[in-house]
């Protein structure tokens, strides 16, 4: 952008020159959406922790002394799936419990490789209602780590939780399921 | 005359004739002419693309069309009438007219112009050249995720998403230079004495569009880049087993998605009033309070987006805020409603093509809008979402209120930008045709979507039969009476009666002050408005 002489400069050269200015202005709100597209990234996820909107749970949850609130009993049930690409049986032992908020409570998976080749997978968790997602405290999961499976070999897959006491009282059931991937990417 | 602006004609006095100049030319007129007929072009291959898939569901079975091709359809339909046909149009008609309205003698910046309008035919055959590449064993088609490219379907997809995707950006960034341009246009070359409230409603209407693909346009570009990355270099943004989240796409698209549903009408509200208020012979009513109203329906555009998605799960006091904000748009909307109808009212209102097209689009435009206050139900949009009801609704909106508003402008403006009249009784037909056959194509939609038939599948339970056999027939019906239209345009442009400067007695404006077709440079010496 060339600078215009102002003193000089006929009317049409001087409303170019506005023009343009203003032109690149309206840049910035471009660049500025931009760089909000790319921090929604960041966002989304913050907000998810936060609300649990997308129902992912927290990490490994450390055991505290609690009180188990033994007037409550809420249902907690299981669903699993298997994605694409991976060639596992995958099922809960149980399909769900009744647990007491508070109380620890373990249960098992399993998965069976039906292939003939190791393969990787990685279970990703997922919890409904999302509010609920926050509440439920994983002590030791699968998920927490990849999981390696020889060809036709079956392991149980322990998972150790509790639902935190305060959970919104007008949950009575909430349902984990577990979907599990192939770790390892395979080229299209 | 202080800060006159006399358009400089010595570049262009030896301007290049045939493709060169088409290719070269800077003005205003040539470039708006060009995003017209690339629109109307556009305008007639979606719509053949729509009407394969219509004669596929013309029975259920598949007798026609393969799923994956059916697919391809009616993806590529919905981005070709969106991106190629609806918003090229409504650019084209910013082109010839904001300049004539406001009584400028270009458009602001003449150069990014030619490059906006020149990335438009690139972008149309990335879009549907993998149509082409699969017929010679290159490929497996366009993009086959419908015109949303939700994941993980777009991530697993083959090469028609990368077209698709590179295809967006390109119209993207067509996008914001246009919309750039028509910014600084309306901002800095205002006839002396117009003042902002004295704008004409177009150009209301395209400031408030403008700035909204501005804010809008690079989310979806972010979006399909993230998408990009995750086909081809590993990051996880929307795949569950890396850690990211596939409906932080849907968050990203329709945080773009909804706001463009009001670009492709913001314009149309902005001219129709001015066609209802020629053909009344009456003056506008309720200027300020539709101007608010615009700004109002493109403020709350942008905070809405999720009610696209109310079915994946979302807490309910997100719901709650989807739903009550996405019914407040039809408090701004309602007063636009309302203004435009007491501005026909008890005029002397006479029934020429654009106000056939007008009236009939108050009317369908509003079953369009009232049926999206239906869907925005959190409760009742569990039953209604991805069926048929929804496809009826937007084409209500987009059909009725995009299209057949833009055939408004269209009718309204040609004798103005030609120096011709149109066939009159031949619009006339072209009206009836479109809007009964457009109305048989959709409403039993909105039944058999009641009745739930799924969107998206080209094949479909016995009892939707009959209902599926009428929108076939009437969508050939809609299609074919559309090239009564093109006829029309061609022979008007060829030649026929000639159109006087007021062309329409009650016309008010600017643009029917200059002669019909208006000079190839106007305005040169600027007009001042009182």
């Amino acid at each position: 952008m060339e600078s215009v002489n102002v003193e000089s400069a006929t009317n049409e050269e001087r409303r170019g020159h506005a023009n343009r200015k203003l032109g690149f202005k309206l840049l910035w709100i471009v660049a500025g959406s931009l760089l909000f597209a790319a921090s929604l990234v960041p966002l989304y996820d913050v907000l998810c922790k936060i609300t649990g909107l997308n129902g992912k749970t927290d990490g490994s949850a450390t055991v505290a002394e609690m009180a188990v609130d033994e007037s409550r009993s809420v249902k907690v049930e299981f669903t699993t799936s298997v994605m694409p690409g991976l060639g596992w049986n995958f099922y809960p032992k149980q399909p769900s419990v009744i647990v007491h908020p508070g109380k620890i409570e373990t249960v098992v998976f399993e998965a069976k490789n039906i292939t003939n080749e190791i393969v990787t997978g990685q279970a990703v968790p997922s919890v409904s209602p999302g509010q609920a997602s926050v509440h439920l405290k994983k002590i030791e999961c699968f998920c927490f780590q990849n999981q390696a499976l020889n060809p036709g070999q079956t392991k149980e897959m322990p998972l150790r939780f509790y639902l935190s006491p305060d959970l919104p009282a007008d949950i009575k059931v909430v349902t984990l399921s577990y979907a599990f991937f192939n770790a390892v990417k395979t080229e299209k | 005359m202080s800060y006159s602006a006399t358009a400089s004609h010595d570049e262009h006095h030896d301007h290049p004739t045939g493709m060169m100049r088409w290719l070269t030319t800077t003005n205003h007129k040539d470039i708006g002419t060009m995003y017209l007929t690339f629109s109307l072009i556009m305008f007639l291959v979606g719509g053949f693309m729509i009407l394969c898939v219509r004669a596929e569901l013309f029975q259920p079975g598949l007798q026609l069309v393969q799923p994956e091709l059916f697919n391809q359809l009616i993806g590529v339909h919905a981005l070709v009438m969106i991106f190629t046909a609806l918003m090229p149009a409504a650019t084209g008609f910013a082109n010839w007219m904001l300049p004539l309205q406001i009584g400028a003698p270009d458009m602001a910046l003449p150069r990014l112009n030619n490059w906006g309008f020149w990335l438009l035919p690139p972008a149309a055959i990335l879009l549907t050249l993998p149509f082409t590449l699969a017929m010679f064993g290159i490929g497996d088609g366009a993009i086959a995720t419908g015109w949303t490219f939700y994941t993980p379907l777009s991530v697993q997809g083959g090469l028609g998403v990368d077209f698709a995707i590179f295809s967006v950006h390109l119209l993207g960034i067509s996008s914001v230079m246009g919309s750039i341009n028509i910014i600084v246009t309306i901002f800095n070359m205002r006839a002396p004495g117009m003042t902002m409230m004295k704008l004409p409603m177009f150009a209301w209407g395209w400031l408030i569009t403008a700035f909204l693909l501005i804010a809008t346009i690079p989310v979806l570009a972010g979006a399909v880049t993230m998408l990009l990355t995750d086909r081809h270099f590993g990051t996880h943004f929307f795949d569950a087993a890396g850690g990211g989240d596939p409906i932080l796409f849907q968050h990203l698209f329709w945080f773009f998605g909804h706001p463009e549903v009001y670009i492709l009408l913001l314009p149309v509200w902005g001219f129709m009033p001015q066609i209802l208020q020629t053909f009344s012979r009456k003056p506008m009513y309720g200027y300020k309070a539709q101007v608010y109203s615009l700004w109002a329906i493109g403020a709350l555009s942008v905070v809405v987006w999720a009610h696209h998605f109310f079915t994946v799960g979302m807490p309910v006091p997100a719901l709650l805020y989807f739903m009550y904000s996405t019914m407040a748009i039809s408090v701004p909307l309602a007063v636009l409603f309302f203004c435009w109808i007491a501005t026909i009212w008890r005029g002397s209102m006479s029934f020429e093509t654009p106000m056939l097209f007008a009236v009939g689009w108050i009317i369908l435009f509003g079953i369009g809008g009232l049926t999206g206050l239906v869907l925005a139900d959190v409760a009742a949009d569990a039953q209604y979402h991805h069926t048929y009801f929804v496809v009826a609704h937007f084409h209500y909106t987009l059909f009725a209120g995009g299209i057949m508003g833009i055939m408004a402008g269209v009718y309204y403006w040609l004798p103005k930008m030609t120096g011709h009249m149109y066939n009159e009784k031949l619009g006339k037909l072209h009206f009836w045709l479109t809007a009964i056959a457009f109305n048989l194509t959709f409403i039993p939609q909105f039944f058999l979507g009641l009745a739930g038939m799924p969107r998206r599948i080209p094949d479909y339970a016995l009892q939707f039969t009959e209902f599926n056999q009428i929108s076939t027939i009437a969508a050939f019906v809609l299609g074919l009476s559309q090239l009564l239209f093109v006829y029309n345009i061609i022979s008007c442009a060829r030649g026929g009666k000639k159109a006087t400067d007021k062309v329409w007695e009650g016309a008010e404006g600017l643009e029917w002050t200059l002669p019909s077709p208006p000079p190839y440079h106007s305005f040169t010496e600027q007009p001042v408005v009182k």
